[in-house]
């Protein structure tokens, strides 16, 4: 069984930053691995390490720059990377969902994977649509938001995280692309042997031409024209000083609201 | 020019993001001229097509195939439904199903999708607002495609409450059962803990800027200290630091408390859709930016392991 899971590099923004044109600054950012890819990441590990004959590779979007991230997916057991990227997707801007989906079904087309888990949504754009569109560009079945999974026989038995503390209990014939939620498993650490590990294993690279793209028809419909900080549209009070005096201003407030020990 | 909102309901009711994207619905036309449809998809159809109804729909369409959501049954439907009414903008919910669903139809229709839209216009082309990195900046994106499918995030429109007079039809819908390689078996409350956070007059939320689960004792000593209970965001309750029936938010509870103190908590829109209701809402944030701060009452914009211990100093 080969399971592909796609994997990316996401910006965390500090708590003061400042915008420079469409971009947050550099300096204000930090790369991580997305959140909701590590779970993706851990289930397939865990998948792996349940049976016999389970190959994990993951497959990334992006330039040079993650592949340091896309390492750490390697050091927690993943057996080999795969990272796409070239300047039609650099200069393309912001990518669609559906432009992503397309170059990780071209992949997916040579790797021909029996499962395909993504993160239900990336920490920076989240669109939370990527796998989906994937699904559907594959002919693959599909399942959004799994908390829970249960593989039997050609069938992905799952639960899907509904909203208000409710889930969907569903059958999902394989092959399919489940988006995965946090709280599915506990991903572990990366351990300093996997760590040593994951230098030698494979990270290939393509660019579009590799996988059979045409790089005219990667121009994306959605162009992002502005960036901003939001208006607040809210009146907090903010209490000033040290902690000992934002803290009496606030058991004052706390009192007078009647709560009291 | 029209446009298409796609109704969401589960379990009998009619949810309420169904209505709020006619408000953006309405907003959309009021810019292009046309016509303003909505469709529901199978459950009670009949009931659920006069609930959405609403001033300033034109058509509604009702569609009676199965009980619940079945993302393979919607793909199918609403693909045929867009096909025959042709809006330039296809609405969906932002939601869980909507999310299971909206992806696929998008590319079957091969229309441009934007995702969790906060804000809509159409006045010289499709432009769409939307959040990044957790809320901090705003963006907008302008959608090049004649057609385009968009979801709304639920709660960003206010519903519209008054009756209208829309053509109510029913469509016809073709389902390849061949094509449905899902099955939705059932449906499981989670829970089972034994405190009841939806209950509490007071409670203390504690997110992920605690950093270490062993941190946690300076929540519980302030929580003893207010005679108040102890909740919190989905990183804690993903860890296994705190009960699940003691997840606020999206896909844990919803609380309206008289006071909600929120410690280390960003307030993204999952966690926010669960609290945004208590009446007085405090948040401890190192962060001025963090979104928490755009609902809150009262902040205190500092170190949560200085101020909470201060804090509960006070009420000793
Ligand atoms: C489908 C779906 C459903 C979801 N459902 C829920 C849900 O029901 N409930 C929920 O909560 N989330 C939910 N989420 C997750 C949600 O998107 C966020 O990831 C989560 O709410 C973040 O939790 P947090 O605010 O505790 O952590 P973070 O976003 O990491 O924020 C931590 C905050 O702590 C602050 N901080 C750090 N150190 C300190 C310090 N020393 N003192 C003071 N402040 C500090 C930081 O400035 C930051 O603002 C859902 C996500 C998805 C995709």
């Amino acid at each position: 069984m080969k399971i592909l899971v796609t994997v990316k590099e996401v910006a965390a923004v500090d708590d003061e930053f400042e915008i420079d044109g469409l971009e947050i600054d550099d300096r204000y950012v930090t790369a991580d691995l997305n959140e909701w890819d590590e779970y993706a990441v851990e289930e397939a590990v865990q998948i792996k390490e349940a049976g016999d004959d389970v190959e994990v590779v993951t497959v990334t979007i992006g330039p040079s720059e993650t592949d340091e991230t896309i390492r750490q997916a390697l050091a927690k057991g993943a057996d080999r990377a795969v990272r796409v990227w070239d300047e039609a997707l650099e200069a393309a801007g912001l990518l669609d969902p559906e432009t992503k989906a397309e170059v990780l079904a071209a992949v997916a087309a040579e790797e021909d994977p029996d499962l395909v888990l993504t993160g239900v949504q990336s920490a920076d754009d989240g669109f939370g649509a990527t796998g989906v569109t994937l699904a559907d560009k594959l002919g693959m079945e599909w399942g959004a938001v799994v908390n829970d999974l249960d593989l039997e026989a050609g069938v992905a038995s799952v639960h899907r995280e509904l909203e208000g503390g409710v889930e969907e209990l569903t059958d999902i014939e394989l092959p399919a692309v489940l988006t995965i939620q946090t709280g599915i498993n506990d991903p572990r650490y990366a351990s300093l042997r996997g760590i040593r590990q994951a230098q030698s294993k494979e990270l290939a690279e393509y660019d579009l031409a590799d996988l059979g793209l045409d790089a005219a028809g990667i121009a994306s419909p959605l162009e992002q024209t502005s960036l901003y900080e939001p208006e607040t549209e809210g009146e907090a009070t903010v209490f000033e000083g040290s902690p000992e005096e934002t803290a009496a201003e606030l058991a004052a407030l706390l009192e007078e609201k009647g709560v009291t020990n | 020019m029209s446009v298409l909102a796609i109704a969401e309901h589960r379990r009998g009711e009619l949810r309420l993001v169904s209505l709020e994207q006619l408000a953006a619905g309405r907003d959309l036309v009021d810019d292009l001229g046309g016509e303003l449809h909505t469709a529901v998809i199978g459950g009670d159809v009949e009931t659920f097509g006069a609930k959405l109804n609403r001033e300033g729909v034109d058509t509604v369409h009702t569609v009676d195939v199965g009980e619940e959501f079945n993302h393979d049954v919607y793909t199918q439907v609403v693909t045929q439904l867009a096909e025959e009414v042709e809006p330039t903008v296809l609405l969906m919910p932002n939601s869980v199903n909507g999310l299971d669903y909206a992806p696929a139809v998008a590319n079957r229709l091969d229309r441009p999708l934007v995702t969790d839209v906060v804000g809509v216009d159409a006045e010289d082309g499709l432009t769409a607002t939307r959040e990044l990195y957790g809320s901090k900046v705003e963006t907008t994106i302008d959608v090049h495609a004649e057609q385009a499918a968009v979801t709304v995030r639920p709660a960003e429109w206010p519903t519209i409450e008054t009756d209208g007079d829309a053509a109510i039809e029913a469509f016809d819908a073709t389902v390849d059962e061949s094509a449905v390689r899902s099955t939705v078996k059932g449906f499981e409350e989670v829970g089972g803990g034994d405190v009841d956070i939806t209950d509490a007059d007071v409670l203390v939320s504690v997110g992920r800027g605690i950093e270490e689960e062993e941190n946690l004792d300076i929540i519980y000593d302030l929580a003893a200290a207010l005679d108040a209970t102890v909740a919190g965001s989905r990183p804690l309750i993903d860890n296994g630091w705190l009960e699940k029936d003691r997840q606020v938010g999206q896909s844990g509870k919803v609380v309206t408390p008289d006071v909600y103190i929120a410690i280390g908590i960003s307030g993204a829109v999952q966690h926010v859709a669960g609290m945004k209701g208590s009446e007085t809402i405090v948040a401890i944030n190192t962060d001025p930016n963090a979104p928490i701060f755009d609902i809150a009452d009262y902040g205190i914009q500092d170190d949560l392991f200085e101020v909470v211990p201060a804090l509960t100093e006070r009420f000793r």
